[in-house]
Order: structure tokens, then C-alpha cells, then sequence
């Protein structure tokens, strides 16, 4: 691994120096600058590296609704376990969905009463439990953003077995930050936008965001020096006045993207209308699959419908945390009645949930 | 859930590869992209490589940043 250089990307000399720089570009601009991450990977950086403690306190980085396991509507959990609940049924997902809590159980509950729930490392897993018991339905229920949906789509392209059916709850970013600006009183001045999302889709749609809403915009990679650097880039636009989309990630991230899994995703999907969990319905803020893969649509298979779901439990402030308008130790139940082992809202479940984040190094 | 880490392709067989993650050897789909041949650096998410690491740019930003390193003055002009 020695080209890529990761002991380099870590490199405590590099990290003073470019807090140097952020300094001097925050003396030069003067006043309170907010940054906003929308990616639990990115958030996991900043906290483990201790990277809020070694910047000046006018520098504040809050962190968007990015983790795919705390944005996914009670309802879509609600409708897994309803399917799950029935006979010769093999719900799997990603591991970090089994604890959330939905409006009465979660998966690892329903487990527990005794239901087949499989934790599966990627869709092609699932696919693979469908292949060895063909006399069950296997659904997977999907989540993600865009880094994640070509991988179920390809899945979904390569004909698995018809006992195969996907829950698709994915959503996608560029929507949600163009939910995030007009929200009131969060004064966003720059993002940094997550680089595994933008491997995918390129920078363009990122670049048409800050044209359209004047902000600044940073790709970044997600070692701690990527992302003290896309720092130190949005600054530099602030004190320009400027309002461009920047690749930071440019070992990953190419302009156009990846082409051949943007295909896939358009292929098998088509963007919708979409309800997040704790921010609301966010137009074209997520995805559903097309008609011509149908029977591969949990959705139609099953004819589930949730009539009552409770997305947001008494006393949780995640709605609070996912927007940025408060840090998790500002929610009463940040560790006293919610914690990792007890969690009350979904931000406390997942690694990549902003309440889990502070828990564990906070 | 986005996150991805980089290993090298130590073989291909078809629309899998067999990828060195610093000493940790797994199959990964290679479908999703382009040109994933022996030796090349891919991310990989979930058990798919997303993308290929671009090495030359790879190189580039650690070249940038040992500037800022050894650069004794503070102008960040210089920088970006
Ligand atoms: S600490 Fe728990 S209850 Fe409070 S916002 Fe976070 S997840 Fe919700």
C-alpha cells in the first residue's frame, strides 16, 4: 500500500500546516464561518482525528443528515418486518439496519421473536441466500446512497433468481442539500461533499448545486488531511467570494463520474419523491425501481401497507441532530436513556449515526 | 455505510478480482468498472469496487501537501 501513501495522508506535520492556513484565511474573513459535512464517513473522520479541537472555535463544522441507516423512513423498517413477520420469508440488509428502532420493533427484534433476519455483507449475498433456498422469498432490504445503489442494481440487471426482491429505500444527496440551504436559520456558508457519493456521479450535479444557490462546495476525500484541506479550499472561496464545486478527492473523484454505474442506476431506477426520516419528503430525494424490473420489487410483490408509522420517538431529537440545529449532547437523552446498547433514535444505532459518533469518542 | 477502502487487484477472473487489502486478501465484482487489470489500486464498497485510484493523482496531493510542509512562508496562493 505504500504508493497510496496513507501513513502521508495521516502526516501530523501536514495537518499543523494546513491548520496554519485555516487560521490565517479565518483572521482574513473575520467573522463566524459554518461548514456542513452530509457524510457519517466524513463525521467519523472529524471526531476520531480530534479534528474540531484543533481548530479555532470560529470555525464550526456540523454534520448533515448523512448516514443512509438514519435517514430510512420507520415505515420502510415497519414494511420489512410486516414481510418478515410471514411464513418462508429471509428478510437481509446491512448490518447497522438490524437495531434501528422502527415504530414498534426492530429487525434484530423481530429476530429475536424468531424470524429469519440475515446480516449480509453485500447485495450479492442476498442474491446468493435466494439461490440456496429457492422455496423462500429473500428480500434485501436496500439502503444507501448513491455509492450504494449501482451495486444493487447491477444485482437486480443480471437476472437473480425471481424468489429474489428488493425493499428499495435509497436516496440520494444532491437533493438533500438543496433541502438543507433553504432551511432557515442554519446559515450554511460552504459543504463538504461526501467522495464516495461523487465517484459515482461525478462533481457535475455538485457544481450545478453551488451555481444555483452561491455556495461553496468541496469534495473530500476522508482521511483527516482531506478533509482539513477541503477546509482550508472552502475558506479560500469564502474570502474570494466565490461559490464553485472543488474535487479535493481527485485520486477517486472524476468529473463525469462513473459512468458505467450511472448507467446501471438509470437502468433500474427512477428517481422519486422520497420521505427522509426525521427531515421530511424530499422531491427527487430518493429512488424507485422501474416497472420493467418490477418482480424484483418488494413493493409490488407484497402490497404491504404501513398505515401509522412513528419515524421520530418521544423525547428523540435526531430531526434536531440530522439538520445540524443541535450538537447530540444538546438531546436529554444523549447518554442517559439513549446509548449504543439502548438506543432511542436511529443516530444512536448506526457507526455512521451523528449520536453514535459523539458516544464513542465525545 | 459509504464508506470504502483500497486494495490492490492481485488477479482477475472474469467480473471478479482477488484484492490485497493491506495483507487481508477477498474476491470483489469488478463489473462497475473500467480497465480493473493486475496491479491497479481499486476502492472498493460492500464487495464492489467502485472506482479505480487514479495513482498519478494519488501522488499529486501528497506532493502538494509535502509542499505546504516544507514551505516556510504562509501564503496560501501558493497552495492552491
Ligand atoms: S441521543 Fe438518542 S434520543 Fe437523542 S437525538 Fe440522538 S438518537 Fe435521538
Amino acid at each position: 500500500m505504500q504508493i497510496l501513501g496513507t501513513k502521508q495522508l495521516r502526516d501530523r506535520k501536514v495537518s499543523e500546516k494546513i491548520v496554519r492556513i485555516i487560521i490565517k484565511l479565518l483572521s482574513d474573513i473575520n467573522r463566524k464561518i459554518k461548514i456542513m459535512h452530509v457524510c457519517g464517513t466524513h463525521e467519523h473522520t472529524i471526531s476520531k482525528y480530534g479534528i474540531r479541537s484543533i481548530l479555532p472555535k470560529e470555525l464550526e463544522i456540523i454534520s448533515g443528515p448523512g448516514c443512509p441507516v438514519c435517514v430510512c423512513p420507520a415505515a420502510d423498517i415497519d414494511k420489512a418486518i410486516e414481510i418478515g413477520k410471514r411464513e418462508n420469508t429471509i428478510i437481509t440488509t446491512f448490518g447497522d439496519m438490524l437495531r434501528v428502532p422502527a415504530t414498534n420493533l426492530s429487525l434484530a427484534e423481530l429476530r429475536a421473536q424468531g424470524a429469519d433476519v440475515r446480516i449480509v455483507y453485500g447485495p450479492n449475498d442476498a442474491v446468493k441466500i435466494a439461490k440456496e433456498n429457492p422455496d423462500k422469498e429473500v428480500i434485501f432490504f436496500a439502503i444507501g446512497f448513491e455509492t450504494t445503489v449501482p451495486l444493487i442494481g447491477y444485482e437486480i440487471k443480471i437476472n437473480p433468481p425471481l424468489n429474489f426482491s428488493v425493499i428499495c429505500a435509497h436516496k440520494l444527496i444532491p437533493a438533500a442539500l438543496e433541502l438543507l440551504i433553504g432551511i432557515d436559520q442554519l446559515n450554511i456558508d460552504g459543504f463538504i461533499s461526501p467522495g464516495h457519493v461523487a465517484s459515482i456521479i461525478g462533481t457535475t450535479p455538485f457544481q450545478l448545486f453551488s451555481d444555483a444557490y452561491h455556495v461553496p462546495n468541496v469534495v473530500a476525500g476522508f482521511e483527516p488531511n482531506d478533509v482539513l484541506m477541503a477546509l482550508a479550499m472552502l475558506l479560500k472561496q469564502i474570502k474570494n467570494k466565490e461559490h464553485k464545486t472543488e474535487n479535493e478527492y481527485t485520486r477517486v473523484v472524476k468529473s463525469e463520474g462513473n459512468k458505467i454505474a450511472q448507467k446501471i442506476i438509470a437502468d433500474v431506477f427512477d428517481s422519486v419523491s422520497s420521505p427522509w426520516r426525521g427531515i421530511g419528503r424530499i422531491l427527487d430525494g430518493g429512488l424507485a425501481i422501474k416497472d420493467s424490473y418490477s418482480k424484483y420489487d418488494a413493493d409490488k410483490k407484497f402490497d404491504i401497507k404501513i398505515e401509522k408509522s412513528i419515524d421520530i420517538q418521544p423525547g428523540c431529537s435526531c430531526h434536531l441532530v440530522m439538520t445540524g440545529k443541535i450538537y447530540p449532547y444538546e438531546c436529554k437523552l444523549f447518554k442517559k436513556i439513549c446509548t449504543p446498547v439502548n438506543p432511542v433514535g436511529p443516530c444512536m444505532v448506526s457507526a455512521e449515526g451523528t449520536c453514535a459518533i459523539y458516544y464513542k469518542y465525545g | 455505510m459509504c464508506l470504502a477502502i483500497p486494495g490492490k487487484i492481485l488477479e482477475v477472473n472474469g467480473d471478479k478480482a482477488n484484492v490485497d487489502f493491506n495483507g487481508v486478501k477477498r474476491d470483489v465484482i469488478i463489473a462497475l468498472v473500467k480497465d480493473a487489470k493486475v496491479g491497479k489500486y481499486v476502492l472498493v464498497h460492500a464487495g464492489y469496487a467502485i472506482e479505480l485510484i487514479n495513482e498519478e493523482e494519488a501522488q499529486e496531493t501528497l506532493k502538494l501537501w509535502k509542499n505546504i510542509v516544507e514551505e516556510e512562508g504562509l501564503d496560501e496562493s501558493l497552495f492552491f
